[in-house]
C-alpha cells in the first residue's frame, strides 16, 4: 500500500468533514485537503463531471473505434444508472453516478491520426474541463494524447494501445494502460505456436512503420527466436497503406515458411488480403499475434481458418467468467444484433476502474485517484482479478489466446475463435527493470 | 539481393501502375478536360467498391457487382453534376476545391451512416483466386487481370472521347463553349457527360480495387492522395499521362521497396517534388493545359 498515514488521515478527515458540511459544502472542504491541479476542482463544481472520449471513427482503425465508441456508452450508461457490471462492483454497488456526480460525456473522432486525437484531448480539458479523459486505438494516438494528459495533470485512462513504448519508454503518471502490450502477447504466444507449428520456423514479418509495429515485431522476435525460429526478414511498410504488394513480392520471394502479419485495422485486412493473392498463405501459415476487432470479418473465414492470435477480450469468454456473460447480455440489449468486440471491452473495464478508483479515494482529485490505482487492490471486471501495476501502470492481467475456427466450425457470424488457453499475468508481465519506464512526477 | 527479386518487383510496378493509372484516370477526365478539381474523387471511388459489393454478395456475380457500380455513379455523378458541380464551372479552384471536399464527407458519411464503419468482405472473384506463373515467377492472377481490364477501359474512353461525335463535341465545347452552343449544340450536356463519365471511372476502380483493398469508408481517402500524385507525375489532363504517370509511380515504389521497404513510398514523393522542379507540367502534360 502506497496509500500512507497521513493521506489516509487526511483523506478521512476530509471525507468527515465533508459529510459534517453536507453537500453544499463539499468542496470546500475537499478544497481545503487536495491542492487544485489540472481540472480539479474547477471540473467538479456542478452537478456532473465530465469526460472527454477519443475514437477513430475515421480512418485505418475506424471498426475498431466504432466498437470502442459502443463500449464508452454502455459503460456511462450504467455508472449513471448503476447497472449492470458497474453495479456489481462492491464501491459502486447501489450507487447512480459517481461520488454522486452524473457523468457527462463527449466523443471526438481521433481519425486514427495523433494530431488531431491531441487536439481533441485538450479541447475538452481547456474547455469542457474533462476530470477524466479515455480514448485512442493507434498506439500513436495513445502515446501522443499521454503527454498531453501528464502535462495537463488529467487522467488518461488508454483505449486501444499495443506497444511497448505506452507504458515503457513513453510511460506516464497520469496514463494507464489495460490492454495486454507486445511483451505479454508475445510471451503468451510462444509456447502455443511451439506446440502447434514446431520449432524450426522460418519467420517473415510485415511491420507497419511506428511505435505499435516495431514494439509487437520486436517482442515476436524475441520470444520466437528463443524458441528456436529464425527471423528471414522484417519488411516494413508505412502507416496507413492502401496497396501492399510491393511488399509482399519481397515476402513472397522469401524462403519464409511462417507469415507474421502484424499489420492492424483495416492495413491488416488489405494486407492479408492481398498475401492470400499472393498465394504467400498456401505457401506459408500465418500468424497474427495481435487480431484487431473487425479483421476476421474482413478477410472471411477461409482466411481464419487456423491462424494463431491473440484477442484482449473475446465474447466466449462469458462462458468462464459470469461478469464478462453479464456485459455481454447487456450489450446486446443496448446495441441489439451487435456482439461486443475487444475495444468495446477495453473502454467499459477502464471507465469501471476509473470509477471504483475515485469511489474508493472518495475524490476526483487526480493525485490521489492516481495514487489509489496504484495501490494495485484488484477489481473483478470481465477477465477475473486485475489491477494497475505501480511502476509503469499497465493492467496486470491475463492474455486470451485464440485460433481461428473453419467455416463449418463457426456456429455463428461472430463465432471466429477457439480460445486456446487464457494465459495468467504471472506467466506473461515483463519485470518492470525490462520496461524503462521512469515514472514522472504527480505534479 | 537477387536479380529474382528485381524481376518480381518490375513486374509488379507495372501492375500496381496500371491500378494506380485506373484510379487517376477519372481524376484526369474531370481536370483535364472540364478545368474541375474534383475531390470527391475518392469518396466516388468508394461509393463505387460499395455498390459493386452489395450487388456482388447477393448475386454472387463480380461482372454485376462491376456493371452494377459502373451504372450507379455515372447516375450519381449525373444527378450530382445537376444539382450542385454545374453551378462551379465558372466558380474559382478553391470553390470547386470546397465544395467537392465537402461533397465527399456527405458521401463517406451516408454509406457510414448506412452500412456502418466495419469493414466489409469482398472476395477475389472465383476467375482470379489463383496465383500464375509468369517465367519464373509467381503473381496473383487477379493482378493480371486488372492490367486487362485497364487496359480495356484505357481503349473504350480513348474511342468515346477521341473517335466518336460526342467526343468532338465534348472537346470543342471546353475549347469555346460559345461557339459550340451558337451551332445549335447543349455544350451543357456534354459537361454533365465528362463529369458523371469521370466519377463512372472512379467508380469503376473502386470495384476493381475492392478485392484488394479493404472495403470500409474512408476507404478513398489514400486514393485521392496518390491519385493526385500520379497526375501531377504523369501531367495534367493529360490521358496517357495518367497510364505513363501510373506505371511510373508502380515502378518507383515496387523497385525502392525491393532494396529498402521503409523508402517506397518517400521516394514516390521525391519522384513527385522532381517532376515539378524539372517539368513542371508533367511527363507529357501540355504547357498552360488546366
Amino acid at each position: 500500500m502506497s496509500l500512507n498515514r497521513e493521506r489516509f488521515l487526511k483523506t478521512s478527515a476530509g471525507a468527515a468533514a465533508g459529510v459534517a458540511a453536507g453537500a453544499s459544502g463539499m468542496h470546500i472542504a475537499f478544497g481545503a485537503d487536495y491542492s487544485p491541479i489540472g481540472t480539479f476542482p474547477s471540473g467538479t463544481q456542478g452537478d456532473s463531471v465530465f469526460l472527454g472520449l477519443m475514437c477513430p471513427l475515421t480512418g485505418s482503425y475506424s471498426a475498431d473505434g466504432e466498437d470502442l465508441r459502443r463500449g464508452y456508452l454502455l459503460a456511462i450508461e450504467q455508472l449513471n444508472n448503476g447497472t449492470g457490471v458497474m453495479g456489481k462492483i462492491p464501491s459502486l454497488a447501489g450507487k447512480k453516478g459517481v461520488l454522486g456526480k452524473k457523468i457527462a460525456y463527449k466523443v471526438a473522432d481521433s481519425e486514427t491520426n495523433p494530431n488531431t486525437a491531441v487536439q481533441h484531448a485538450t479541447e475538452f480539458i481547456t474547455q469542457n474541463k474533462a476530470i477524466m479523459i479515455s480514448g485512442g486505438v493507434a498506439s500513436s494516438e495513445v502515446i501522443a494524447m499521454a503527454k498531453v494528459a501528464q502535462q495537463q495533470k488529467v487522467i488518461f485512462m488508454t483505449g486501444a494501445s499495443g506497444s511497448n513504448d505506452t507504458t515503457g519508454k513513453d510511460c506516464q503518471r497520469y496514463s494507464f494502460r489495460s490492454q495486454c502490450d507486445a511483451y505479454m502477447v508475445a510471451k503468451a504466444m510462444a509456447p502455443i505456436l511451439g506446440k502447434a507449428l514446431g520449432t524450426k520456423r522460418r519467420a517473415i514479418y510485415l511491420t507497419p512503420d511506428y511505435s505499435y509495429g516495431h514494439s509487437l515485431t520486436g517482442s515476436m522476435r524475441e520470444f520466437t527466436e528463443k524458441l528456436g525460429w529464425t527471423t528471414v526478414a522484417d519488411v516494413v511498410a508505412p502507416f496507413p497503406s492502401t496497396d501492399y504488394s510491393s511488399y509482399l513480392t519481397n515476402i513472397a520471394n522469401s524462403n519464409a515458411d511462417t507469415f507474421i502479419n502484424i499489420e492492424f485495422g483495416n492495413d491488416g485486412v488489405a494486407s492479408t488480403k492481398q498475401a492470400a493473392q499472393f498465394g504467400i498463405l498456401k505457401k506459408m501459415k500465418l500468424v497474427v499475434p495481435n487480431v484487431s476487432t473487425y479483421f476476421p470479418d474482413g478477410v472471411g473465414p477461409d482466411i481464419m481458418n487456423g491462424v494463431y492470435g491473440t484477442q484482449e477480450w473475446y465474447y466466449s469468454l462469458a462462458g468462464t467468467y459470469p461478469l464478462s456473460k453479464l456485459f455481454l447480455a447487456d450489450f446486446q440489449k443496448k446495441y441489439p444484433g451487435i456482439i461486443p468486440r475487444w475495444t468495446a471491452h477495453i473502454a467499459y473495464a477502464q471507465l469501471a476502474i476509473w470509477a471504483d478508483a475515485v469511489t474508493r479515494a472518495k475524490t476526483f482529485h487526480p493525485p490521489t485517484v492516481i495514487e489509489t490505482l496504484e495501490a494495485g487492490k484488484p477489481i473483478d471486471l470481465m477477465l477475473g482479478n486485475v489491477h494497475y501495476r505501480a511502476g509503469d501502470h499497465q493492467l496486470v492481467r491475463p492474455v486470451p489466446v485464440v485460433v481461428g475456427k473453419s467455416r463449418y466450425q463457426m456456429q455463428n457470424k461472430d463465432d471466429w475463435f477457439k480460445v486456446v488457453d487464457v494465459v495468467g499475468a504471472n506467466d506473461v508481465m515483463q519485470p518492470l527493470a525490462g520496461t524503462s519506464c521512469k515514472m514522472p512526477s504527480l505534479t | 539481393m537477387s536479380v529474382h527479386l528485381i524481376e518480381a518487383q518490375l513486374l509488379n510496378g507495372v501492375a500496381l501502375g496500371s491500378i494506380l493509372a485506373l484510379v487517376a484516370l477519372g481524376l484526369t477526365i474531370t481536370f483535364g478536360l472540364l478545368g474541375f478539381v474534383n475531390f470527391a474523387h475518392g469518396a466516388f471511388f468508394m461509393v463505387g467498391a460499395y455498390a459493386g459489393w452489395v450487388v456482388y454478395t447477393k448475386t454472387d456475380s463480380f461482372f454485376a457487382g462491376i456493371a452494377t457500380a459502373i451504372v450507379f455513379t455515372f447516375v450519381l455523378g449525373a444527378v450530382i453534376e445537376r444539382v450542385l458541380i454545374r453551378f462551379y464551372y465558372d466558380r474559382p479552384k478553391e470553390d470547386q476545391i470546397l465544395v467537392t471536399f465537402g461533397l465527399g464527407i456527405v458521401l463517406v458519411e451516408s454509406v457510414r451512416a448506412i452500412f456502418g464503419g466495419k469493414t466489409q468482405l469482398v472476395q477475389t472473384p472465383a476467375w482470379g483466386a489463383s496465383v500464375v506463373q509468369v517465367a519464373d515467377l509467381f503473381y496473383p492472377q487477379y493482378r493480371l487481370e486488372v492490367v486487362g481490364i485497364v487496359a480495356i477501359t484505357l481503349v473504350t474512353l480513348w474511342l468515346i472521347l477521341f473517335k466518336t461525335r460526342i467526343g468532338l463535341i465534348v472537346r470543342a465545347g471546353i475549347d469555346d463553349a460559345l461557339i459550340v452552343n451558337i451551332l445549335g449544340i447543349n455544350v451543357h450536356r456534354t459537361f454533365l457527360l465528362v463529369f458523371a463519365l469521370g466519377v463512372a471511372v472512379a467508380g469503376l476502380s473502386g470495384v476493381i480495387d475492392a478485392p484488394i483493398l479493404a472495403v470500409y469508408p474512408d476507404m478513398g481517402t489514400g486514393v485521392l492522395v496518390q491519385s493526385f500524385v500520379v497526375v501531377v507525375i504523369g501531367g495534367v489532363g493529360s490521358f496517357s499521362g495518367a497510364i505513363v504517370g501510373g506505371i511510373v509511380a508502380g515502378e518507383i515504389i515496387s523497385l525502392t521497396t525491393a532494396f529498402a521497404p521503409d523508402y517506397g513510398q518517400v521516394m514516390l514523393y521525391v519522384a513527385m517534388a522532381l517532376v515539378l522542379i524539372l517539368r513542371p507540367q508533367g511527363l507529357l502534360g501540355v504547357e498552360g493545359r488546366a
